[in-house]
């Protein structure tokens, strides 16, 4: 695990909003030397601090209207079930994210959508047609805020 | 509207962004000024609003993460509006989401363990305004998360 000081929390703050930021640009904005930044932005991504990074596009403007959240319970359960609806989930294009969770809810999955039928058309043709698939309860997105978290 | 060129570089671009001008425009079969040129435009056109860093919060020792699912007090007016201004302020929380559903709103709360969340959980998210119910998800693991739109 890395110690972070202020300055690493600023940088990593800096590219959670614009990974294209070089270290130039960000020693500039931090007051601090290009090949000094350089080494911290190294350190950092060495350690595995920030992943892949994600390109943000409006997904309204590019025709999809609707994201939902859908909760995903398995009817049975077994290693073999689970394994077979990830492997199944994974390969449906309008799925964005699969965050396997415990609880109330064996799934929680992130689906696009054009339109409210669309979502529907998702829902009932691909989402509960997957193996071992059970319960579903579907939440439209409204907003969404992502925080600096501990970084801030 | 976008055509199917754009398109093409959207694709080619949400599967690796990291990639240089030139080596996206082989990519899309395209010359790297006409390639150049049209992302230009879908940055000014606001399609392609740009990069983020995607942060691995357990590298950095948050190996924790639970979704708390939040049904509001509605005979309140303002239970969404205090309620967010509030759970801004708990520095744990990476994320808020607002849903038409049966839940009303959403938080991600990471920490160091489990006695950090109950810590966190006690001391912040249930003195939080207007909550008439909570229940939380643990993350077990993330199977997909590219957040890629289908094109």
């Amino acid at each position: 695990m890395i110690e972070l000081d202020a300055i690493d929390r600023k940088i990593l703050r800096a590219l959670a909003e614009d990974a294209t930021l070089g270290a130039g640009a960000l020693g500039r904005r931090f007051d601090m030397s290009q090949p000094a930044m350089w080494r911290r932005v190294k350190r950092l991504q060495d350690a595995g601090a920030f992943r892949a990074r994600r390109l943000v596009l409006d997904a309204e403007k590019l025709g999809f209207g609707v994201t939902g959240f859908l909760g995903v319970k398995l009817a049975t359960k077994g290693r073999v079930s689970l394994e077979d609806f990830e492997r199944a989930v994974s390969a449906i294009p309008e799925v964005q994210t699969i965050e396997h969770v415990l609880g109330m809810y064996d799934y929680r999955l992130r689906v696009v959508a054009r339109d409210i039928p669309d979502f529907e058309r998702v829902l009932r043709r691909r989402i509960m047609t997957l193996p071992g698939a059970g319960d579903v309860e579907a939440n439209v997105l409204l907003s969404e805020e992502r925080r600096p978290g501990p970084l801030g | 509207m976008l055509d199917d060129v754009d398109r093409r570089i959207l694709r080619q671009m949400q599967a690796a962004p990291e990639l240089p001008n030139a080596e996206l425009a082989v990519r899309c079969d395209l010359t790297s000024a006409t390639c150049y040129r049209r992302i230009e435009k879908m940055q000014a056109s606001g399609v392609l609003k740009g990069q983020q860093a995607v942060i691995d919060w357990q590298a950095l020792g948050y190996a924790v993460e639970v979704s708390l699912r939040i049904t509001l007090d509605k005979t309140q007016t303002r239970a969404f509006d205090d309620f967010i201004e509030a759970a801004r302020e708990v520095r744990h929380v990476i994320e808020i989401q607002t849903f038409l559903g049966r839940v009303d709103v959403r938080l991600s709360v990471i920490s160091r363990d489990m006695g950090h969340y109950q810590q966190i959980y006690r001391e912040q998210i249930l003195g939080l305004p207007h909550i008439a119910d909570i229940e939380a998800l643990m993350h077990v693991a993330r199977i997909k998360q590219s957040e890629g739109l289908p094109l």
